[in-house]
């Protein structure tokens, strides 16, 4: 697998480091459900999945990588800074 | 008092020659890594152009030549070798020491890239990775930083605790190279 650094191009993924799924971070402090979703409940997509990446033997940057688990296509990736995450 | 005496990272391992491959150690006089301060990259370097004569260089460049070189470290970072930073440049990014940090080496031939591509993971043909170019990447398993300064002229660095075992690696790939050419001759 390769993935397009927006700042390196295009890299081994030997050189990345996998950091978990992308995922809105709750509003607020205080403990709701959104916050067990966020820090416990994941899915298994068979299909597109959402996750952060790190280019940890490149440049450093946390990146946003969209990707098919059936396919391995790599759909997109972006800077965590610019996507948000 | 006891009497301290410098020893460079690579002391008593090199320089290296295998058939036309030469691995050599550099010691760069100073390096100073520049962080540029959020939105100060241009003005950051207008000074460095000014004080050493070398401009930022974009990701994955080099700018300037032997005396004073800016080489692309990672994401808004940039290390300086050659001259001590002068201090107008702190205005704009934080300044770090990296002298001693660091083993630098020379590898040079005409298979010089056929060596690399046993160590790191990049794509080192001329078209793609010219002269003048720079990545940080994984050599050997460790971070590195690998330049082409010439057609055959390759810099290696990886942190000086490093400095045997990137040795080692490379010496090998240099055997490993060479006697695939001695078995095609
Ligand atoms: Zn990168």
């Amino acid at each position: 697998m390769r993935l397009g650094c927006p700042i390196c191009g295009e890299r081994d993924r030997r050189e990345f480091y996998y950091q978990g799924a992308a995922l809105a971070r709750p509003e607020g402090e205080a403990w709701a459900p959104e916050w067990d979703d966020y820090i416990h409940n994941r899915d298994n997509p068979a299909g597109v999945t959402r996750d952060l990446w790190q280019h940890e033997q490149g440049c450093g940057s946390w990146l946003i990588v969209a990707r098919n688990t059936v396919t391995h296509e790599v759909l997109g990736v972006a800077l965590a800074t610019e996507a948000g995450a | 008092m006891a009497e301290f005496k410098a020893q460079t990272p690579c002391a008593g391992l090199l320089p290296v020659t295998v058939g036309d491959l030469r691995l050599t150690e550099v010691v760069p006089g100073r390096m100073t890594s520049l962080a540029p301060y959020r939105g100060r990259v241009a003005a950051l370097s207008e000074v460095m152009q000014a004080a050493h004569g070398v401009a930022w260089p974009e990701p994955g460049r080099i700018t300037g030549q032997a005396a004073a070189r800016a080489l692309w470290f990672g994401r808004e970072m940039a290390l300086l070798i050659g001259p001590d930073s002068d201090e107008s440049l702190a205005a704009h990014a934080a300044l770090t020491d990296q002298t001693d940090a660091w083993a630098v080496v020379h590898l040079e031939g005409r298979q010089a890239a056929e060596v690399l591509a046993r160590l790191c993971p990049l794509d080192l043909r001329e078209a793609v990775f010219a002269p003048g170019h720079t990545a940080r990447t994984d050599v050997a398993h460790m971070a590195g930083s690998v330049s082409r300064l010439g057609p055959q002229t390759w810099q290696i660095m990886v942190f000086r605790s490093m400095a045997t075992t990137l040795v080692h690696e490379v010496e090998i790939a240099m055997a490993r190279v060479a006697a695939r050419q001695n078995s095609l001759m």
